[in-house]
């Protein structure tokens, strides 16, 4: 996607809503999707689009979690380990996760294939452990299934 | 009300047909008397829908229970106002143990667009948003796909269903931010800022998004009100117990055979949840304590789990309803690990506005971290009961609060297991608790990479 129709997007989000500055949080994960994160540029574009300051759409972005402040792998595993799922064993998935990929929680591996974090509660707590892949959750991982789950990530 | 000799117990009504039927697609959905409530609303006069609302004792399914007729009561009739009305939809499911408004979305998102539908008729909005938890995608999806498919049937739009009434429905992704479940936080970030929470009063019925008459409701809420005008008010209001009318989808989580979303009469007891649906505690252990209503709320002993899920029923327990999230809890696990864990998430959910919240909550991780290692006095136990004090009512939103009843509770009720590290300077599950070393999100940036791969030094 270029910048005009990140800019054309980004008008259309802001024709949905009474006021303009509602299409903050919509314009930014549309920027994300185009840059993989929200790098520099990326908060010109916006602000830019809706006549906003990079700076008031830093300060927006940084208050949640889903935005990228960094770079990230081309693949972002992301294990819920709070208390539903920890108490079925979400740490022995992590772990099982940082042996397999060889980085920590919090770390993007070198050849920038994988990043790795821990998040609060995904709303899959009956269905525990929720590991999300790129967004999209698979319930009831136990660490025995991770050797499968990576080996496939990188096939592809 | 319910006579005395009614035993509350499962009962699909918002799930009805659910599970043998496709009802994400429209078709399927008017199959089974979907969108009929709609068609009977939109020629009922507002008055009528918001008396039947007020008759079947609906309160809210979000977490506070409030009587959902009263809070529509309290908007300005279109005619009162200058201003637009709006109808903002609770899609921000993010309550620790809590996962039924996904499965609502995901198996029955034309039940939401209805009841969304219904609720800016009787409150007279024609602009309304759907404020949906930023991770959850394929709910997003769905609810996308379901929504263009009403539109392409007039059922959203303008002119619905030939009436003359207009509403646009905005589904509107969140980002990642707990604190955006509660209404203001919810109304800030729909306005474009980041989520703290607004002073009230002014509150949204009055001054709400962008300073006009606001209804806020949750997901399970509105869906419900399908179920209500089908069968009416009153007949609704004879399902469940006194002060807590009809069903609820209850998440069940934790240690438990079955996990998943059960249906159930509000009144029906916990121990049918547990172990009549849910299966029992799972791997042969014993029950140790259940959490009834999501991370918030102050915990129960395995004794108490004959108290029956419904509002009066929980406070009298000391406990709370909350989102209906209920989380069982096992021999295994460590109650000051469970709290650390509960503070750890607070923590890093606190908006930062208030002081007592933002210093607060990481004053308790520090303390119960301490506590675990085994190196707090005794009075650095009573200085944690002494913040959790200093927190309650002290700040703008609920959120300090839901931090400090859960940690107060554990340690009123497991006060041996507190006292047992302070005095052995040292867990006494010796590194077994199911909750060992769990790596929160808030502390990943001090995790050690070495010690957890094995790389040799």
């Amino acid at each position: 996607m270029t910048s005009t129709t990140l800019y054309d997007g980004i008008q259309a989000l802001a024709a949905q809503y009474p006021v303009r500055r509602s299409a903050v949080i919509p314009a930014l994960q549309l920027a994300q999707e185009q840059h993989g994160w929200l790098p520099p540029e990326a908060f010109r574009e916006v602000a830019d689009a809706l006549e906003l300051t990079p700076a008031y759409c830093r300060s927006v972005a940084s208050f949640y979690d889903m935005f990228r402040l960094e770079p990230v792998g081309r693949c972002v595993i992301e294990v819920c380990t709070n208390i539903s799922c920890a108490l079925v064993g979400a740490q022995a998935v992590l772990e099982a996760l940082e042996s397999e990929i060889g980085i920590a929680a919090g770390e993007t591996s070198d050849d920038g294939a994988f990043t790795l974090r821990t998040v609060e509660c995904a709303g899959g707590c009956g269905w525990g452990t929720v590991v999300a892949v790129n967004g999209r959750y698979r319930e009831r991982v136990s660490a025995s299934d991770v050797p499968t789950i990576v080996g496939e990530l990188r096939g592809q | 009300m319910a006579s005395s000799e009614h035993q509350p117990g499962p009962r699909e009504l918002l799930l009805a047909n659910a599970a043998d039927t496709d009802l994400t697609k429209l078709g399927e959905y008017e199959r089974v008397g979907g969108y009929d409530a709609l068609r009977k609303a939109v020629t009922t006069p507002p008055a009528d829908l918001l008396d039947q609302c007020l008759a079947s004792g609906l309160r809210g399914r979000g977490g506070a229970g409030f009587p959902m007729g009263r809070k529509a009561s309290f908007l300005p009739k279109p005619d009162q106002t200058e201003k637009p009305i709006y109808l903002a939809v609770n899609a921000d499911e993010s309550e620790p143990g809590t996962f039924k408004d996904r499965e609502i979305m995901f198996r029955i998102p034309h039940a939401v667009i209805e009841g969304v539908v219904i609720a800016s008729f009787a409150i007279g909005a024609k602009s309304s948003f759907i404020y949906l938890r930023g991770e959850y995608l394929a709910e997003f999806e769905i609810l996308r796909d379901a929504l263009e498919e009403a539109r392409a049937r007039g059922l959203v739009g303008a002119n619905i269903l030939g009436t003359g009434f207009d509403l646009s429905i905005v589904l509107h992704r969140g980002a990642g931010a707990y604190i955006c479940g509660e209404e203001t936080g919810l109304l800030e970030s729909l306005e474009g800022k980041r989520g703290q929470p607004r002073s009230k009063p002014p509150f949204p019925a009055i001054e709400g998004l962008y300073g006009a008459p606001t209804l806020i409701n949750n997901v399970e809420t509105l869906a419900t009100l399908p179920t209500i005008l089908r069968m009416g008010g009153e007949e609704y209001a004879q399902l469940g117990v006194e002060n807590s009318a009809g069903t609820r989808l209850f998440s069940l989580s934790g240690n438990v055979v079955n996990g998943g979303n059960y249906e159930l009469e509000l009144g029906t007891p916990l121990r049918t949840l547990i172990y009549e649906l849910g299966g029992g505690i799972a791997d042969g252990r014993q029950l140790k304590a259940v959490i009834p209503g999501g991370s918030s709320v102050p915990v129960l002993t395995a004794d108490e789990i004959d108290t029956a899920l419904d509002f009066d029923s929980m406070a009298a327990a000391g406990s709370m309803l909350g989102s209906g999230a209920v989380i069982a809890i096992d021999d295994r696990c460590c109650m000051v690990q469970l709290g650390l864990r509960v503070a750890q998430f607070y923590q890093h959910e606190s908006c930062g506005k208030c002081t007592p919240c933002r210093e607060g909550t990481r004053w308790m991780v520090q303390l119960l971290r301490k506590i675990e290692d085994g190196d707090a006095t005794q009075g650095e136990l009573d200085l944690l009961l002494n913040v959790c004090d200093r927190i309650l009512g002290n700040c703008l939103c609920p959120l300090g609060d839901a931090a400090a009843m859960p940690i107060a509770s554990y340690v009123a009720k497991f006060r041996d297991e507190f006292q047992q590290h302070i005095e052995e300077g040292g867990c006494p599950f010796g590194g077994a608790s199911s909750l060992e070393g769990v790596l929160a999100p808030i502390d990943q940036h001090h995790h050690d990479v070495l010690k957890t791969i094995g790389v040799p030094a």
